[in-house]
């Protein structure tokens, strides 16, 4: 058999060369076409995790809006809780178009058997922890998502376009409570201090392990689905926030920090992986807490969605 | 007039706070979204109302010092926005009733004589008649849903009934307000609420109240109980830290 038979007969031979071709060309792979298994496994695996990490960001900052200081404030914090919950909708949907169902992937969230970004496992403590929430959180979500408005599977793509707009309202708001904060009462400013000493590494980790170590990597840039990998967002991300702190007055809870003039980045201390690990394996703060908030507003409302179904036909 | 548009103020701001606890706890992510909506909504009437009212305010206190600072013999909304979520019925039933009433309500006083009032109210009847449209399908699908959203949405309507003509009570200062068209008549209210109610319970196949019992007070800050639980938890940190910036 030559090979020009070979791909002619074979249907997956002819989609893994337009395949190929499609990444090859830089265009979007779209639900229609055909796509190797284990790109859509992953592909599935990853938008599932980014949705349920919306849907699960909601508890960490809902936390606050009942006890927000002002009502612009309790506005603004409720609007930001709401984008998140359009973001996870967005997404589900996305992840939809590779045939796999909300129910399911709600599923396997309440099973564990996929996880959200374990940033959401940490407590929120105190109301300045709405703005590093915001400020580091949202900032560290959009380094990440502006790469992703390029990946390569279209519905995923274009939904970060839309996602990316509303994440860097809520990186500004959440620097500007930082800032009235720093600018407020000696407590307040001592607020923010410890919401920045708490938050500043686990933000860092949410960009994954190191290169070095990190299994998908590789074959998820051959795919196109990342374009940057974790240490390069991560150091991004450093270069991005440091100013930031400064601006703010704050003290970036590392001693390890310094500016290279030679690279043109910061460098930053070591970031400790086995609690990194710990919290992606279940034992973080939240994670316990999280799930169950999430399964029992599931199982509270199991009546109404049986009731809505009953009406409907 | 400050002591009308405190009522409407904290009509709004006593629901928003109960809805903006219910995040995240929906039985859907459509509903997170939408119950976030309308609690928005609601706090926005609620802001809009408190900066009018400080006009008229001997203090001149603003719409976070009238929300932070006053205690609950001082807040002034309806007993029936201040009742717990004791399940999704009881969310939308009590919305529905709040909305029942908004929508009539807003009508007239986007009519007001009093043309901050009137835009104010112009700009809530909108969202106040898509509110009713998201509460009373609910109601609709509760009551002809399953047997058991059947009986639980008939309790939220016999539980939360006896709370709905406090949103009708008035002051005896109101008489001149209304005269000279600047305020509602809650007797033009009344009847168009009671039609919206009714028709939307019979689409529901639901019961209408029979009880003739009413608990009133809550616009002179005789208030149910759990009042006293949701405003400290509210006003926490901005009393914490007593002349802060936030
Ligand atoms: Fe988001
Ligand atoms: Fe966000």
């Amino acid at each position: 058999m030559t090979v020009t038979d070979a791909t002619s007969t074979d249907p997956s031979a002819v989609g893994q060369a337009r395949f190929d071709e499609l990444l090859a060309d830089g265009r979007k792979v779209e639900p229609r076409d055909w796509m190797p298994d284990e790109y859509r496994k992953t592909m599935i695996r990853q938008i599932a995790q980014h949705a349920h990490s919306e849907v699960i960001g909601q508890q960490p900052e809902g936390n606050w809006i009942t006890r927000a200081p002002s009502l612009k404030r309790k506005s603004i914090l409720m609007a930001k809780v709401q984008d998140e919950a359009g973001h996870g909708l967005y997404l589900y949907s996305a992840a939809e178009t590779l045939g796999v169902s909300r129910d399911e992937l709600n599923e396997m969230l309440h099973s564990g058997r996929q996880k959200y970004s374990s940033i959401f496992n940490y407590p929120t403590l105190s109301w300045s922890d709405m703005g590093a929430v915001g400020w580091l959180v949202d900032g560290a979500a959009i380094t990440n998502q502006v790469m992703l408005t390029r990946t390569s599977y279209g519905p995923y793509a274009r939904a970060m376009i839309k996602i990316c707009k509303e994440e860097s309202f809520h990186q500004r708001q959440g620097f500007e409570i930082m800032l009235t904060m720093v600018n407020g009462t000696a407590e307040q400013k001592a607020m923010a201090q410890d919401s920045l000493n708490r938050w500043w590494w686990p933000a860092l980790a949410m960009f994954g392990p190191p290169d070095a170590d990190s299994t998908h990597t590789t074959q998820s840039i051959a795919w196109g689905i990342k374009l940057e990998t974790n240490d390069q967002l991560r150091q991004k991300f450093v270069d991005m926030t440091v100013p930031q702190a400064e601006y703010l007055g704050l003290t970036v809870p590392d001693p390890d920090l310094r500016w290279n003039d030679e690279t043109g980045h910061y460098e930053f201390g070591a970031i400790d992986w086995d609690d990194f690990w710990a919290v992606v394996k279940g034992d973080g703060p939240c994670n316990r807490e999280r799930i169950a908030h999430k399964v029992k507003a599931w199982e509270d409302g199991a009546w109404v969605r049986e009731a809505g179904r009953a009406h409907a036909e | 007039m400050l002591s009308y548009l405190l009522r409407l103020a904290d009509d709004n701001l006593v629901l928003a706070q109960r809805l903006s606890a219910l995040i995240a706890r929906m039985p859907e992510l459509e509903e997170d979204i939408a119950i976030a909506n309308i609690g928005l909504d609601h706090l926005g009437q609620a802001r809009n109302f408190y900066s009018y009212a400080s006009q008229f305010d001997a203090l001149g206190r603003d719409e976070d010092q009238f929300a932070m600072l006053r205690s609950e013999r001082e807040f002034v909304n309806a007993v029936l926005v201040e009742q717990p979520d004791v399940d999704f019925a009881h969310t939308v039933v009590r919305q529905f009733f709040v909305d029942a009433y908004q929508v009539p309500l807003y009508e007239v006083l986007a009519a007001s004589t009093d043309e901050t009032l009137a835009g104010m109210a112009a700009k809530a009847l909108k969202e106040a008649r898509y509110h009713l449209e998201y509460s009373s399908g609910w109601v609709i699908r509760l009551g002809d849903g399953t047997s058991e959203s059947h009986e639980r949405c008939q309790t939220a309507v016999d539980t939360l009934w006896p709370f709905t003509a406090d949103l009708f009570a008035g002051e005896t200062s109101d008489a001149e307000l209304i005269a000279q068209g600047v305020a509602a008549d809650p007797a033009v209210l009344r009847p168009q609420f009671d039609r919206t109610i009714s028709a939307v319970l019979a689409e529901a196949q639901l019961r209408c109240p029979s009880d003739p019992y009413q608990r009133l007070g809550g616009r002179t800050g005789f208030h149910t109980e759990h009042l006293g639980h949701l405003l400290p938890e509210m006003q926490s940190v901005y009393r914490a830290h007593p002349g802060a910036t936030w």
